[in-house]
Protein backbone atom coordinates (compact mmCIF):
# COMPACT_ATOMS: atom_id res chain seq x y z
CA UNK A 1 0.00 0.00 0.00
CA UNK A 2 1.36 3.27 -1.08
CA UNK A 3 -0.10 5.17 2.22
CA UNK A 4 -0.40 4.00 5.67
CA UNK A 5 -4.22 5.59 5.56
CA UNK A 6 -4.80 2.97 3.00
CA UNK A 7 -3.75 0.16 5.28
CA UNK A 8 -5.63 1.69 8.12
CA UNK A 9 -8.89 1.87 5.81
CA UNK A 10 -8.31 -2.07 5.08
CA UNK A 11 -7.85 -3.10 8.63
CA UNK A 12 -11.38 -1.01 9.73
CA UNK A 13 -13.06 -3.18 6.82
CA UNK A 14 -12.37 -6.49 9.17
CA UNK A 15 -14.01 -4.53 12.18
CA UNK A 16 -16.89 -3.73 9.91
CA UNK A 17 -17.12 -7.52 8.98
CA UNK A 18 -17.03 -8.29 12.79
CA UNK A 19 -20.53 -6.39 12.78
CA UNK A 20 -18.93 -3.47 15.25
CA UNK A 21 -21.26 -0.40 15.38
CA UNK A 22 -18.27 1.68 16.97
CA UNK A 23 -14.73 1.99 15.85
CA UNK A 24 -11.99 4.41 17.34
CA UNK A 25 -9.09 5.35 15.06
CA UNK A 26 -6.12 6.80 17.09
CA UNK A 27 -3.27 8.30 15.51
CA UNK A 28 -0.65 9.81 17.85
CA UNK A 29 2.75 10.80 16.36
CA UNK A 30 5.25 11.93 18.61
CA UNK A 31 8.43 13.76 16.98
CA UNK A 32 10.28 13.62 20.28
CA UNK A 33 9.93 10.23 20.60
CA UNK A 34 10.06 9.42 17.19
CA UNK A 35 6.90 7.35 17.16
CA UNK A 36 4.10 6.96 15.12
CA UNK A 37 0.96 5.09 16.44
CA UNK A 38 -2.17 4.03 15.44
CA UNK A 39 -5.02 2.00 17.19
CA UNK A 40 -8.12 0.84 15.86
CA UNK A 41 -10.51 -0.26 18.92
CA UNK A 42 -13.87 -1.86 17.98
CA UNK A 43 -16.65 -3.64 19.65
CA UNK A 44 -17.48 -6.28 17.11
CA UNK A 45 -17.76 -10.11 17.55
CA UNK A 46 -13.91 -10.84 18.17
CA UNK A 47 -11.89 -13.36 17.72
CA UNK A 48 -11.22 -17.08 19.76
CA UNK A 49 -7.83 -17.39 20.97
CA UNK A 50 -6.75 -19.99 18.24
CA UNK A 51 -7.55 -17.33 15.39
CA UNK A 52 -5.84 -14.72 16.80
CA UNK A 53 -2.89 -16.80 17.05
CA UNK A 54 -3.38 -17.30 13.15
CA UNK A 55 -4.93 -14.32 12.12
CA UNK A 56 -1.38 -12.63 10.74
CA UNK A 57 -0.82 -15.39 8.56
CA UNK A 58 -1.47 -14.35 4.58
CA UNK A 59 -3.20 -17.95 4.84
CA UNK A 60 -5.40 -17.20 7.74
CA UNK A 61 -8.91 -15.99 6.70
CA UNK A 62 -12.15 -16.25 7.57
CA UNK A 63 -13.27 -15.24 3.97
CA UNK A 64 -14.74 -18.06 2.32
CA UNK A 65 -14.24 -16.97 -1.01
CA UNK A 66 -10.44 -18.10 -0.91
CA UNK A 67 -7.79 -18.81 1.14
CA UNK A 68 -5.74 -15.93 1.78
CA UNK A 69 -6.06 -12.56 3.53
CA UNK A 70 -3.69 -10.12 3.12
CA UNK A 71 -4.94 -6.87 5.02
CA UNK A 72 -3.43 -7.54 8.60
CA UNK A 73 0.06 -9.30 7.61
CA UNK A 74 0.52 -6.57 4.68
CA UNK A 75 0.19 -3.99 7.76
CA UNK A 76 2.31 -5.85 9.82
CA UNK A 77 5.28 -6.65 7.30
CA UNK A 78 5.20 -2.46 6.88
CA UNK A 79 5.16 -1.90 10.22
CA UNK A 80 8.06 -4.24 10.84
CA UNK A 81 9.94 -3.24 8.00
CA UNK A 82 10.28 0.19 9.90
CA UNK A 83 11.52 -1.24 12.70
CA UNK A 84 8.19 -1.12 14.14
CA UNK A 85 5.42 -3.95 15.41
CA UNK A 86 1.72 -4.70 15.25
CA UNK A 87 0.21 -6.15 17.71
CA UNK A 88 -3.41 -7.47 18.40
CA UNK A 89 -5.78 -8.11 21.21
CA UNK A 90 -9.15 -9.73 21.13
CA UNK A 91 -11.85 -10.94 22.92
CA UNK A 92 -14.77 -12.98 22.17
CA UNK A 93 -18.33 -11.34 22.13
CA UNK A 94 -16.10 -8.28 23.51
CA UNK A 95 -13.98 -6.74 20.32
CA UNK A 96 -10.74 -6.46 18.87
CA UNK A 97 -7.42 -3.63 19.23
CA UNK A 98 -5.03 -3.51 16.71
CA UNK A 99 -1.96 -1.50 17.16
CA UNK A 100 0.77 -0.32 15.20
CA UNK A 101 3.83 1.27 15.82
CA UNK A 102 6.33 2.98 13.57
CA UNK A 103 9.66 4.69 13.49
CA UNK A 104 7.82 8.05 12.59
CA UNK A 105 11.25 8.91 10.77
CA UNK A 106 12.26 5.70 8.84
CA UNK A 107 13.47 6.07 5.64
CA UNK A 108 10.60 3.23 4.40
CA UNK A 109 7.81 4.60 6.21
CA UNK A 110 4.84 5.36 3.40
CA UNK A 111 3.33 8.73 4.48
CA UNK A 112 0.26 8.33 6.44
CA UNK A 113 -1.56 10.22 3.50
CA UNK A 114 -5.42 11.24 3.16
CA UNK A 115 -6.81 10.13 6.53
CA UNK A 116 -9.32 12.58 5.47
CA UNK A 117 -10.71 10.62 2.45
CA UNK A 118 -10.38 7.41 4.51
CA UNK A 119 -12.30 8.55 7.09
CA UNK A 120 -14.56 10.19 4.98
CA UNK A 121 -15.37 7.47 2.95
CA UNK A 122 -15.46 5.32 6.10
CA UNK A 123 -18.49 7.27 7.37
CA UNK A 124 -20.36 7.72 4.15
CA UNK A 125 -20.48 4.15 3.35
CA UNK A 126 -21.17 2.78 6.43
CA UNK A 127 -23.84 5.37 8.06
CA UNK A 128 -24.99 2.68 11.10
CA UNK A 129 -21.45 2.69 12.22
CA UNK A 130 -20.06 5.32 14.68
CA UNK A 131 -16.74 5.91 14.10
CA UNK A 132 -13.95 8.20 16.54
CA UNK A 133 -10.96 9.86 14.85
CA UNK A 134 -9.04 11.24 17.45
CA UNK A 135 -5.06 12.30 15.68
CA UNK A 136 -2.42 13.88 17.87
CA UNK A 137 0.79 15.36 16.48
CA UNK A 138 3.04 16.45 19.22
CA UNK A 139 0.88 18.88 21.60
CA UNK A 140 -2.28 19.47 18.79
CA UNK A 141 -4.79 17.27 18.70
CA UNK A 142 -8.21 16.75 16.91
CA UNK A 143 -11.03 14.61 17.40
CA UNK A 144 -13.67 13.38 14.91
CA UNK A 145 -16.57 11.86 16.39
CA UNK A 146 -20.00 10.88 14.55
CA UNK A 147 -22.17 10.41 17.12
CA UNK A 148 -21.75 14.07 18.21
CA UNK A 149 -22.71 14.93 14.49
CA UNK A 150 -25.47 12.67 14.22
CA UNK A 151 -26.67 14.33 17.43
CA UNK A 152 -26.87 17.76 15.68
CA UNK A 153 -27.88 16.56 12.60
CA UNK A 154 -31.01 14.63 14.25
CA UNK A 155 -32.94 13.10 11.41
CA UNK A 156 -30.93 14.16 8.81
CA UNK A 157 -28.69 11.28 7.42
CA UNK A 158 -25.56 11.25 7.69
CA UNK A 159 -24.66 10.70 4.01
CA UNK A 160 -26.82 13.82 3.16
CA UNK A 161 -25.15 15.71 0.55
CA UNK A 162 -24.74 18.94 2.57
CA UNK A 163 -23.35 16.97 5.82
CA UNK A 164 -20.99 15.32 3.70
CA UNK A 165 -19.39 18.46 2.10
CA UNK A 166 -18.98 19.98 5.72
CA UNK A 167 -17.62 16.73 7.11
CA UNK A 168 -15.06 16.70 4.48
CA UNK A 169 -14.06 20.18 5.07
CA UNK A 170 -13.75 19.74 8.92
CA UNK A 171 -11.21 17.04 8.89
CA UNK A 172 -9.15 18.61 5.81
CA UNK A 173 -8.99 21.75 8.09
CA UNK A 174 -8.36 19.56 11.34
CA UNK A 175 -5.78 17.15 10.09
CA UNK A 176 -3.75 20.67 8.27
CA UNK A 177 -4.32 22.21 11.59
CA UNK A 178 -2.29 19.31 13.16
CA UNK A 179 0.73 20.14 11.08
CA UNK A 180 0.58 23.69 12.06
CA UNK A 181 -1.91 25.02 9.06
CA UNK A 182 0.37 23.97 6.82
CA UNK A 183 -1.15 22.87 3.47
CA UNK B 1 -13.19 27.59 10.42
CA UNK B 2 -15.90 24.74 10.14
CA UNK B 3 -18.21 24.55 13.72
CA UNK B 4 -20.63 22.54 14.79
CA UNK B 5 -22.96 25.74 14.54
CA UNK B 6 -23.31 25.20 10.92
CA UNK B 7 -24.34 21.74 11.09
CA UNK B 8 -27.04 22.92 13.10
CA UNK B 9 -27.65 25.28 10.33
CA UNK B 10 -27.42 22.44 7.49
CA UNK B 11 -30.21 20.16 9.95
CA UNK B 12 -32.73 23.21 9.76
CA UNK B 13 -32.16 23.89 6.25
CA UNK B 14 -32.48 19.80 5.12
CA UNK B 15 -35.24 18.89 7.24
CA UNK B 16 -38.36 19.83 5.11
CA UNK B 17 -36.87 18.44 2.06
CA UNK B 18 -35.99 15.42 3.63
CA UNK B 19 -39.45 14.98 4.44
CA UNK B 20 -40.60 15.82 1.56
CA UNK B 21 -38.27 12.45 -0.09
CA UNK B 22 -39.64 9.97 2.30
CA UNK B 23 -41.48 8.16 -0.29
CA UNK B 24 -38.86 8.45 -3.29
CA UNK B 25 -38.83 4.51 -4.02
CA UNK B 26 -35.78 2.75 -4.77
CA UNK B 27 -32.57 4.54 -5.79
CA UNK B 28 -29.31 3.81 -7.44
CA UNK B 29 -26.81 2.35 -6.09
CA UNK B 30 -22.92 2.33 -6.86
CA UNK B 31 -20.74 -0.48 -5.07
CA UNK B 32 -17.21 -0.04 -4.89
CA UNK B 33 -15.24 -3.20 -3.95
CA UNK B 34 -12.89 -1.95 -0.76
CA UNK B 35 -11.03 -5.27 0.07
CA UNK B 36 -7.31 -5.58 0.36
CA UNK B 37 -7.04 -5.89 -3.38
CA UNK B 38 -9.43 -2.99 -4.35
CA UNK B 39 -7.80 -0.41 -2.17
CA UNK B 40 -4.36 -1.47 -3.07
CA UNK B 41 -5.44 -0.70 -5.96
CA UNK B 42 -6.82 2.23 -5.99
CA UNK B 43 -10.31 1.87 -4.87
CA UNK B 44 -10.06 4.90 -2.07
CA UNK B 45 -9.56 7.91 -4.81
CA UNK B 46 -12.61 6.05 -6.91
CA UNK B 47 -15.14 6.19 -4.15
CA UNK B 48 -14.01 9.62 -3.36
CA UNK B 49 -14.62 10.57 -6.77
CA UNK B 50 -18.21 9.05 -7.19
CA UNK B 51 -19.44 10.73 -3.94
CA UNK B 52 -18.17 14.20 -4.82
CA UNK B 53 -19.25 13.99 -8.65
CA UNK B 54 -22.78 12.87 -7.02
CA UNK B 55 -22.63 15.75 -4.64
CA UNK B 56 -21.84 18.01 -7.42
CA UNK B 57 -24.74 16.58 -9.84
CA UNK B 58 -26.54 17.13 -6.64
CA UNK B 59 -27.90 13.23 -7.32
CA UNK B 60 -30.09 12.62 -4.34
CA UNK B 61 -31.63 9.50 -5.60
CA UNK B 62 -27.88 8.05 -5.39
CA UNK B 63 -26.37 6.35 -2.46
CA UNK B 64 -22.64 4.93 -2.60
CA UNK B 65 -21.76 1.57 -0.83
CA UNK B 66 -19.00 -0.52 -0.76
CA UNK B 67 -18.36 -3.70 -0.45
CA UNK B 68 -15.39 -6.68 -0.19
CA UNK B 69 -13.65 -9.00 -2.42
CA UNK B 70 -16.17 -9.72 -5.48
CA UNK B 71 -13.43 -12.13 -6.31
CA UNK B 72 -11.60 -10.62 -9.71
CA UNK B 73 -8.83 -9.12 -7.93
CA UNK B 74 -6.45 -8.63 -10.88
CA UNK B 75 -9.53 -6.33 -12.57
CA UNK B 76 -9.54 -4.03 -9.29
CA UNK B 77 -10.79 -1.08 -8.36
CA UNK B 78 -14.33 -3.01 -9.90
CA UNK B 79 -17.41 -1.32 -9.11
CA UNK B 80 -20.81 -2.03 -9.64
CA UNK B 81 -24.25 0.02 -10.79
CA UNK B 82 -27.29 -1.00 -9.83
CA UNK B 83 -29.63 1.02 -11.36
CA UNK B 84 -33.58 -0.50 -10.42
CA UNK B 85 -35.24 -2.58 -13.02
CA UNK B 86 -31.98 -2.55 -15.08
CA UNK B 87 -29.44 -5.04 -15.10
CA UNK B 88 -26.24 -4.47 -13.00
CA UNK B 89 -23.30 -2.91 -14.72
CA UNK B 90 -19.95 -3.84 -13.47
CA UNK B 91 -16.97 -2.05 -14.08
CA UNK B 92 -13.32 -2.94 -13.95
CA UNK B 93 -9.80 -1.29 -13.77
CA UNK B 94 -11.58 2.04 -12.68
CA UNK B 95 -9.75 5.25 -11.98
CA UNK B 96 -11.67 8.79 -10.75
CA UNK B 97 -11.28 9.96 -14.48
CA UNK B 98 -13.62 7.29 -15.57
CA UNK B 99 -15.92 7.21 -12.18
CA UNK B 100 -16.95 11.06 -13.17
CA UNK B 101 -17.41 9.79 -16.89
CA UNK B 102 -19.84 7.15 -15.30
CA UNK B 103 -21.67 9.61 -13.01
CA UNK B 104 -22.28 11.84 -16.64
CA UNK B 105 -22.91 9.23 -19.15
CA UNK B 106 -24.25 6.00 -16.98
CA UNK B 107 -26.26 7.59 -14.04
CA UNK B 108 -27.72 10.51 -15.65
CA UNK B 109 -28.13 10.02 -19.52
CA UNK B 110 -28.49 6.03 -18.65
CA UNK B 111 -26.05 4.95 -21.60
CA UNK B 112 -23.71 2.48 -20.16
CA UNK B 113 -20.25 3.19 -20.47
CA UNK B 114 -19.51 -0.16 -22.50
CA UNK B 115 -15.77 -0.43 -23.15
CA UNK B 116 -15.09 -0.10 -19.33
CA UNK B 117 -17.51 -3.36 -18.25
CA UNK B 118 -16.01 -6.59 -17.45
CA UNK B 119 -17.78 -7.69 -20.15
CA UNK B 120 -15.18 -5.47 -22.34
CA UNK B 121 -12.19 -5.95 -20.58
CA UNK B 122 -12.46 -9.68 -20.77
CA UNK B 123 -13.15 -9.39 -24.30
CA UNK B 124 -9.97 -8.09 -24.83
CA UNK B 125 -7.67 -10.65 -23.23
Amino acid sequence: MREISMHIMDIVQNSISANADVIEININEDFELDLLQISIIDNGRGMAPELLKTVSDPFSTTRTTRKVGLGISLFKAAAERCDGELKISSTLGKGTVVDVRFVHSHIDRAPLGNMSETILSLVVCNPSIDFIYRHTVNNNDFEFDTRKIKQIIGHVDINNIEVVSWMREYLNEGITNLYGGAN
Amino acid sequence: MKSLAELEEIRKRTLEKVNLRKDRGEGIRVVVGMATCGIAAGARPVLNAFMEEVAKRNLKNVTVAQTGCIGVCRLEPVVEVYIPGQEKVTYVKMTPEKAVQIVNEHIVNNKPCIQYTIGAAEKRN
